[in-house]
């Protein structure tokens, strides 16, 4: 099996047209799921237009059908919280948070949206080995919860730590993320909820290669309020969701990190082993659902003990 | 750059205001900018009030403390000094509309506006919707003037709002279980 960094160099390296295609056709069978979609949609995060009004993470909750939220989202209390030493974070009750940063020098403070950053080789994909994600054409990163076995694998490979995971039933372990709103909106060309309920246009959707001009001409056009950067143009071998700030980026919360290229190329040895996993399956399978179900089981144990947050 | 802007000859203008209730349109001609007493008294902004109420607007009051091209650009025959506009609207003139929603998109993000990026001559590859111009246009000015800033302070929720966003009628139980739990 041919890795994407050895058809990469091929066709960096100018090969004819005709052996750069047999290339691809030949990879497009084994690795479809792991490219990019140049054509894929994705949404520009401006931090220097948002003011904080969380109107998209009622959207998304609206749009979602996610439980009822412990506080409004009219109640600006929740950027003060603070659980386990860290700024709010997604979960399986919330797709995307909006969190606040104080930075020194600047005269108001800055918001920064979370949500699934929707990569163009996802590491959460790569990762999975029964194969639950799939990276759409529009851009979106979906699952299939009923193939997920729990087994959490892309909650550790993800570099922005996005999935998590619902224990509805004993049985049914589910991963919970932001999907770009595919089922409801991507898929028909409508933009997600979130970006429709913006009264900022802090949210730009469109063509993620036109959004990269939209960020460049930005940058370009309002000299000096910008930094010089569109994150998610390159981290992790880019992302459909990419932000633009005024401050250096490490100061709003991201991982300035994390690497060019995708975590793919970084876990392909990783892969390796995904042909063995497939020879001893059935053991596996029954040795994670275990111990998902087990996990879930405690889970609902200490909850009913405590009435743990 | 801006305070320059905002002083300009608008005290004329407010008396000038006053006496045109009754409707009637004072034409300068062609080769002057179009003037603060054309405008409106109070303009409804509620073509897009769904989960919140519309704006009554006090337009005119506004021409006191900013000029046409504040919120208008070039359309209304304002001399343009943003360097990015000045390219293509140094003699642009007045434009045949000064309406807001003429030129930013009510459907933003829709299929069709999102095709207009298929032209590569486009320049305005970046152009706001109509709800994205109203607020980066009006926040922006309020937080730097000291005007009003949260939603409220401009429209009130509706029904629609009060259960998207929880609240009023809608609030979570005082409460906290934690957002944890399923539903
Ligand atoms: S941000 Fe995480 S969950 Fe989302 S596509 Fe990338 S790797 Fe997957
Ligand atoms: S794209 Fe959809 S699922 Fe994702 S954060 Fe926005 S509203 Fe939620
Ligand atoms: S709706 Fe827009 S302005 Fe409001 S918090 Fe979300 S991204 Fe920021």
């Amino acid at each position: 099996m041919k890795s994407t960094v050895s058809r990469r160099n091929f066709i960096k390296g100018g090969l004819a047209g005709t052996v750069a295609a047999t290339v691809l056709k030949e990879n497009t069978s084994q690795a479809a799921s792991f490219e990019g979609y140049p054509e894929g949609m994705g949404v520009l995060v401006d931090l220097t237009r948002c003011v904080g009004c969380r109107s998209c993470e009622a959207a998304c909750n609206q749009e979602q059908k996610l439980p009822q939220p412990a506080k409004p989202f009219n109640d600006f209390s929740v950027f003060d919280e603070i659980e386990h030493g860290q700024k709010r974070r997604t979960d399986e009750t919330r797709y995307t948070v909006v969190n606040r940063y104080d930075v020194p020098g600047q005269d108001h403070p800055l918001f920064r949206k979370i949500q699934c950053n929707h990569c163009q080789e996802p590491a959460c994909l790569t990762s999975c080995f029964v194969n639950a994600y799939t990276k759409t054409p529009e851009g979106a990163v979906i699952y299939n919860a009923k193939v997920c076995v729990g087994c959490r694998t892309c909650m550790i490979a993800c570099p922005f730590y996005i999935p998590t995971f619902k224990y509805s039933s004993a049985f049914n372990p589910r991963i919970m993320k932001c999907v770009f709103c595919y089922d409801t909106r991507l898929k028909d060309g409508k933009p997600p909820a979130c970006v429709e309920a913006c009264p900022q246009e802090a949210l730009t959707f469109g063509k993620r290669s036109e959004l990269i001009k939209i960020g460049q001409q930005r940058i370009r056009e309002t000299s000096g309020k910008y930094e010089d950067h569109i994150y998610g143009e390159h981290e992790v071998g880019g992302t459909a969701w990419m932000y633009l700030s005024s401050v250096p980026f490490d100061k709003v919360g991201f991982d300035t990190h994390v690497p060019k290229e995708p975590i793919l190329n970084l876990v392909k040895d990783f892969l390796g082993i995904v042909p063995m996993v497939l020879t001893i399956w059935p053991a596996l399978f029954a040795g994670f659902h275990l111990l998902a179900t087990r996990k879930d089981w405690l889970k609902g144990k200490t909850e009913d003990d405590h009435e743990e947050e | 750059m801006r305070t320059e802007l905002l002083t300009r000859k608008k005290i004329a203008h407010t008396a000038m205001a006053m006496a045109m209730v009754g409707g009637v349109l004072l034409w300068t001609g062609p080769s002057r900018a179009m003037d603060a007493a054309d405008a409106p008294e109070t303009v409804e902004i509620d073509s897009l009030a769904k989960l919140y109420t519309g704006v009554h607007f006090d337009h005119a009051m506004h021409t006191e403390i900013a000029s046409c091209g504040q919120c208008h650009h070039h359309t209304t025959g304002d001399k343009v000094t943003d360097p990015n506009c000045v390219r293509c609207h140094a003699k642009s003139g007045e434009a045949d509309t000064v309406a807001c929603r003429d030129c930013h998109s009510r459907e933003r993000f829709s299929k069709e506006d999102l095709s207009r990026l298929d032209n590569p001559q486009l320049y305005h590859i970046d152009k706001p919707g109509l709800k994205g111009a109203y607020h980066l246009n009006c926040v922006e000015c309020h937080q730097k003037m000291g005007g009003p800033t949260g939603c409220q302070d401009c429209h009130g929720m509706t029904a629609a709002g009060e259960q998207m966003f929880h609240t009023g009628g809608h609030a979570p139980a005082a409460t906290p279980t934690g957002g944890h739990s399923g539903h």
